[in-house]
């Protein structure tokens, strides 16, 4: 009697742990998770497409390596999340001082219909010097998100215009182009500048 | 999307219109706080205006579009970023301020967005920009135009 009540708590508390392990691993590393929604992005190394920076220069992904990196997509016809994204760089780099200097910032477009070079050019002279905008043809811009696992869809809007949906984060890579970690739209600087200094350090771990 | 606002504020207004004396029901208590907006390059690419609408009064108030002479068709759109972290811009349902509540249009969230300008948006310089209400109340608010790479009100 007294046993049969023992295994049956046992066989409970067995019950209980393993369920316990079970929640933990959904929201963790299940189909629960928050984060890796989508998938990871490719090491810099493995992605290929040729783009043409803002001073017309012929650059890809191995332009990239060699110096920790951040990436994000956008186009110059947003007024919302792109300025956005690119004052909060911009304010970003301001902290980081003179370590902004050992890195790539790129903005690749996912409008290169409206952001020719010249567009690009004008825009990211508004913003911090360190930012380089990228475009190129439209099949090259595809192969790019596709390496970063970002994606972009053209949706019109009510004038005849349209706009774009796109992957608002923000990537940041090492010196060897492994992905570090993301940022998320608008996220606070508190959270950022040291997400970017953890970019910048791995650089040296590398090193040795 | 204006229109369809209208009609569904209209039995709001007749409701209001009935119960109180004064000409506009609660419109009249909005105060705009904070507006600012971020230079534009030229009049091709849309600009975007920011702001915190306060209903001070004891109506519930809804804000239902917006004109200015600075664009052909302001709107009032909604950014949403998803779980995949990506983002897409929308026109915003009406908005509705609860008495004593307040709504702030803001990066990344609830925005003027200014379509087919009429000039460009140049930096020091302002525009007024016109809130209306299903009241049929309006509110005007001269807009501080910021620089293009702006955080906020005071940047």
């Amino acid at each position: 009697m007294q046993r049969r009540h023992v295994v049956q708590y046992g066989a409970a508390g067995v019950g209980a742990v393993a369920l316990m392990l079970g929640v933990g691993w959904w929201r963790v590393d299940g189909p629960g998770a928050p984060k890796p929604a989508g998938q990871r992005p490719l090491p810099l190394s493995a992605m290929d497409f040729r783009l043409t920076d803002h001073e017309g220069n012929e650059v890809g992904p191995e332009t990239l390596i060699g110096r920790p990196t951040m990436v994000f997509f956008g186009f110059t016809y947003c007024p919302d999340v792109c300025p956005t994204t690119l004052s909060d760089i911009s304010g970003w780099l301001e902290d980081l001082g003179d370590e902004a200097a050992r890195m790539n910032v790129v903005f690749i477009t996912v409008d290169p219909e409206r952001d020719t070079v010249e567009a690009m050019a004008e825009y990211v002279g508004y913003f911090h010097p360190a930012i380089r905008g990228w475009t190129g043809p439209a099949n090259q811009v595809a192969r790019a998100a596709e390496g970063f696992r970002a994606s972009y869809e053209r949706v019109p809007t009510e004038g005849g215009d349209y706009t774009m949906n796109h992957t608002a984060s923000v990537f940041l890579f090492d010196a060897k182009g492994e992905l570090v970690t993301m940022i998320d739209y608008h996220e606070p600087r508190e959270f950022a500048v040291p997400k970017i200094r953890r970019a910048l350090t791995e650089v040296v771990e590398g090193a040795t | 999307m204006t229109k369809r606002s209208y009609i569904n504020g209209l039995p709001l207004v007749l409701l209001l219109s009935g119960m109180s004396t004064p000409a506009f029901a609660g419109s009249e208590d909005v105060v705009v706080e904070n507006a600012w907006s971020r230079a534009s390059i030229g009049v091709n690419r849309p600009g975007a205006a920011y702001m915190t609408v306060r209903n001070t009064g004891e109506d519930t108030v809804t804000l239902t579009g917006l004109t200015t002479p600075l664009a052909v068709m302001p709107q009032i759109h909604e950014t949403k970023t998803n779980a995949d972290g990506v983002s897409s811009m929308a026109p915003a349902d009406e908005i509705t301020i609860e008495p004593g509540q307040s709504v702030a249009l803001e990066p990344g969230g609830l925005h003027a967005m200014l379509m087919k300008l009429q000039n460009p948006m140049i930096e020091g310089e302002t525009f007024p920009l016109t809130l209306t209400f299903s009241d049929g109340g309006e509110v005007t608010v001269e807009v501080p135009i910021l620089g293009i790479a702006a955080r906020g009100p005071e940047s």
